[in-house]
C-alpha cells in the first residue's frame, strides 16, 4: 500500500467512522495501516474454504 | 531478597512476620523505585493493615506475608484503574479488588502497590507518555519490555511476585528483557474479573517472579471459578505445586523450527541452544505461524480500536501518541480480515494440537533480542531492519493467539550483561508441565533470575 493509498483509506474511514484525525496523527496511522497490510499478507493469501468456523468464544 | 516461597515458609514458622516482610518491601521500593519507575501507586497503609491481619491469623495461608504488586489495569479498591492511561485518571475509584488480588490476599499475600504499564496494554516496550518508562533494572538505559513493564521491573529487586496481563506477549516480553520467570496460563484459566480489558478474545492474566516455584505457588492460589469473567473455562484446575519437583523424566521435548528459528539475534538462538541442549530436545516444525501472528495482530488492532472508539472520538489528544495512532488505524481494519483471523484461530489451534500429539513441551524464543535501548525505534533481525514496537512480540503473539500455556524462563549467556528468555510451551491446561520444566531448568542451574546491578537491601 503506497503512502497515497494509505491517505485515501484514512480520509474515507475517518469520514465513515466520524474519527477526529488531526494532521499530526496521519503519518502514524498510515504507517500502522501499511504495517498491518504487510503483516496480514500471509493470512489473506490463505484459501480457508466455506466451512472454517470462527472462534469468537474460544475454548482451547 | 528472599523468594515468595521462603517468605511464606518463614512467616508460617514464626521466623519473621508479615509486617517485617512488608516493611522490607516498602523500603526496597522507596530506595529503588525513583530510579526505575516501576510503581504508579504504593499502597503502604493498606499493606501494613493487611500484614497485621495476616500476623493475627491462625492459619496464615500459603502466601503468608508475601508482598506483591499488580499492573495498574487491576482494580485496587480505592484507586482509579489507570490501565496506563491519562484518560482513566478521571474514572471513579474501584469499589473492590480484582479477583486475583482478593485470592492472593486470602492466601496471606500483601498488596503493596500498582505498577506502570504501556497505555491500555498496547505495547511491548514499557514506555509510557504519561508516567514515563519503566526501566530495566539490569541497565536503566534499556527497556523493561511491556506492556507489563512495571511488573517486570518490580519483580527483579523490589517484590518477589507481581501480576501482569498478556494479550500478545505482555507478560513474557518483560520476563525475557528483565530476566524473570513469567507464566501466561491457558486462555480461560485465571479470572480476569476486575481488570481493565484490551482484547477480550486474547486477554490473559498471570504472575511474574524470580523463581518457577513462586509462579506455581501464586498460580495455585489464583485458580477457581468466577462468574465475573465470561471467558473463564468451566474446568477444574488441579494444583501444580505437589508435582513441581517431579523433573522431566518421560517428557517429550522439542525445539520449534521454521518460523521460530528465523528473525532473531544471536542471543536468542544461543539461549535456545542452551535450554534445548539441557533438556535433550528434539525438533518440531509447526506450519501457519506467520498467519497466526498476522491474525492476532489484526484481531488486536480491531478489537482494541472497538473498545476505545468513543474515547478516540472524544479525547484523542489525551492518548499516548504511539497508542493513539495504532488504535485509529485499527478502527480502519476491514471486518472481513478480522473474521478470517478468527477462523484461522481454530485452524492453527488444530495444528498446534497435532504438534503436541508428538511431544509434551515445545521450546521457542521469547523475544528476538535482549532489552533494546530506551527510545529505540527499529530492530535489526537477520539483516532486516524492522520497526521495534510490533516486532518484539513476533514469537509470543502466535502462542497467546491460540491460548496455549507458556512459562518464559530466563537465560544469562556467559559473560552477558543482559538476560533473554525462552518460551516453554505446553498443550492447553498443562501449566503443570511447563512449570515442572521451568523448575527443573532452575534447579539444574540453566535458568535463573538475578537481582539488578547493586540492588541488594
Amino acid at each position: 500500500m503506497t503512502d497515497a493509498e494509505a491517505e485515501s483509506v484514512i480520509d474515507a474511514m475517518a469520514l465513515f467512522l466520524a474519527l477526529p484525525v488531526e494532521p499530526k496523527y496521519r503519518p502514524g496511522i498510515a504507517a500502522h495501516l501499511q504495517a498491518a497490510r504487510r503483516i496480514a499478507g500471509p493470512l489473506l493469501a490463505v484459501d480457508l474454504g466455506d466451512h472454517a468456523e470462527p472462534a469468537p468464544v474460544y475454548t482451547p | 531478597m528472599k523468594s515468595a516461597t521462603e517468605i511464606a515458609l518463614a512467616v508460617r514458622r514464626g521466623q519473621t512476620t508479615a509486617r517485617a516482610e512488608t516493611e522490607a518491601a516498602l523500603a526496597r521500593i522507596a530506595a529503588l523505585n525513583p530510579g526505575l519507575n516501576a510503581f504508579t501507586a504504593v499502597t503502604a497503609d493498606r499493606a501494613l493493615r493487611q500484614a497485621a491481619a495476616v500476623d493475627a491469623r491462625g492459619d496464615k495461608g500459603p502466601l503468608a506475608g508475601v508482598p506483591f504488586a499488580v499492573k495498574n489495569l487491576f482494580d485496587v479498591a480505592g484507586l482509579p484503574t489507570l490501565a496506563g492511561s491519562k484518560i482513566n485518571r478521571d474514572a471513579a475509584p474501584a469499589l473492590r479488588d480484582a479477583t486475583l488480588i482478593a485470592r492472593l490476599e486470602a492466601a496471606g499475600a500483601v498488596l503493596v502497590g500498582a505498577l506502570n504499564m504501556g497505555e491500555y496494554a498496547y505495547d511491548f516496550t514499557g514506555e509510557n507518555a504519561h508516567d514515563g518508562a519503566s526501566r530495566n533494572p539490569h541497565d536503566p538505559a534499556r527497556m523493561s519490555g511491556g506492556s507489563s513493564g512495571g511488573s517486570g521491573t518490580a519483580a527483579v529487586g523490589m517484590v518477589p511476585l507481581t501480576l501482569g496481563s498478556d494479550t500478545n506477549g505482555s507478560i513474557r516480553v518483560p520476563a525475557s528483557l528483565c530476566g524473570l520467570f513469567g507464566l501466561k496460563p491457558t486462555y480461560g484459566r485465571l479470572s480476569r474479573a476486575g481488570t481493565f480489558p484490551f482484547v477480550a478474545s486474547l486477554d490473559h492474566l498471570g504472575p511474574l517472579a524470580r523463581h518457577a516455584g513462586d509462579l506455581a505457588l501464586a498460580y495455585d492460589a489464583m485458580t477457581g471459578p468466577d462468574a465475573g469473567d465470561a471467558g473463564l473455562a468451566d474446568r477444574a484446575a488441579p494444583p501444580v505445586l505437589p508435582d513441581l519437583a517431579r523433573g522431566i523424566g518421560g517428557l517429550r521435548i522439542a525445539r520449534a523450527g521454521g518460523y521460530f528459528a528465523a528473525m532473531q539475534g544471536p542471543e536468542a538462538r544461543a539461549a535456545l541452544d542452551i535450554v534445548a541442549g539441557a533438556l535433550g530436545a528434539g525438533a518440531v516444525v509447526i506450519d501457519g505461524v506467520a498467519e497466526a501472528r498476522a491474525a492476532a495482530y489484526l484481531i488486536t488492532m480491531a478489537e482494541g480500536a472497538a473498545l476505545h472508539l468513543d474515547r478516540l472520538r472524544a479525547r484523542a489528544a489525551d492518548f499516548d501518541p504511539e497508542v493513539r495512532d495504532r488504535l485509529l488505524a485499527g478502527a480502519m481494519i476491514p471486518a472481513a480480515w478480522v473474521a478470517k483471523a478468527q477462523a484461522w484461530r481454530r485452524v492453527f489451534r488444530d495444528r498446534m494440537l497435532a504438534a503436541f500429539s508428538t511431544c509434551d513441551v515445545i521450546l521457542a524464543p521469547t523475544t528476538p533480542c535482549v532489552a533494546p535501548l530506551a527510545g529505540q525505534k527499529t530492530l535489526d533481525l537477520d539483516g532486516q531492519v524492522l520497526p521495534l514496537r510490533p516486532n518484539l512480540g513476533i514469537f509470543t503473539q502466535p502462542i497467546s493467539f491460540v491460548g496455549f500455556p507458556v512459562v518464559a524462563v530466563p537465560v544469562w549467556l556467559q559473560g552477558a550483561a543482559l538476560p533473554i528468555g525462552v518460551q516453554v510451551i505446553t498443550a492447553p491446561w498443562r501449566e503443570d508441565l511447563a512449570l515442572r520444566v521451568a523448575h527443573h531448568l532452575e534447579i539444574a542451574g540453566v535458568c535463573a533470575a538475578r537481582t539488578g546491578g547493586g540492588v541488594t537491601i
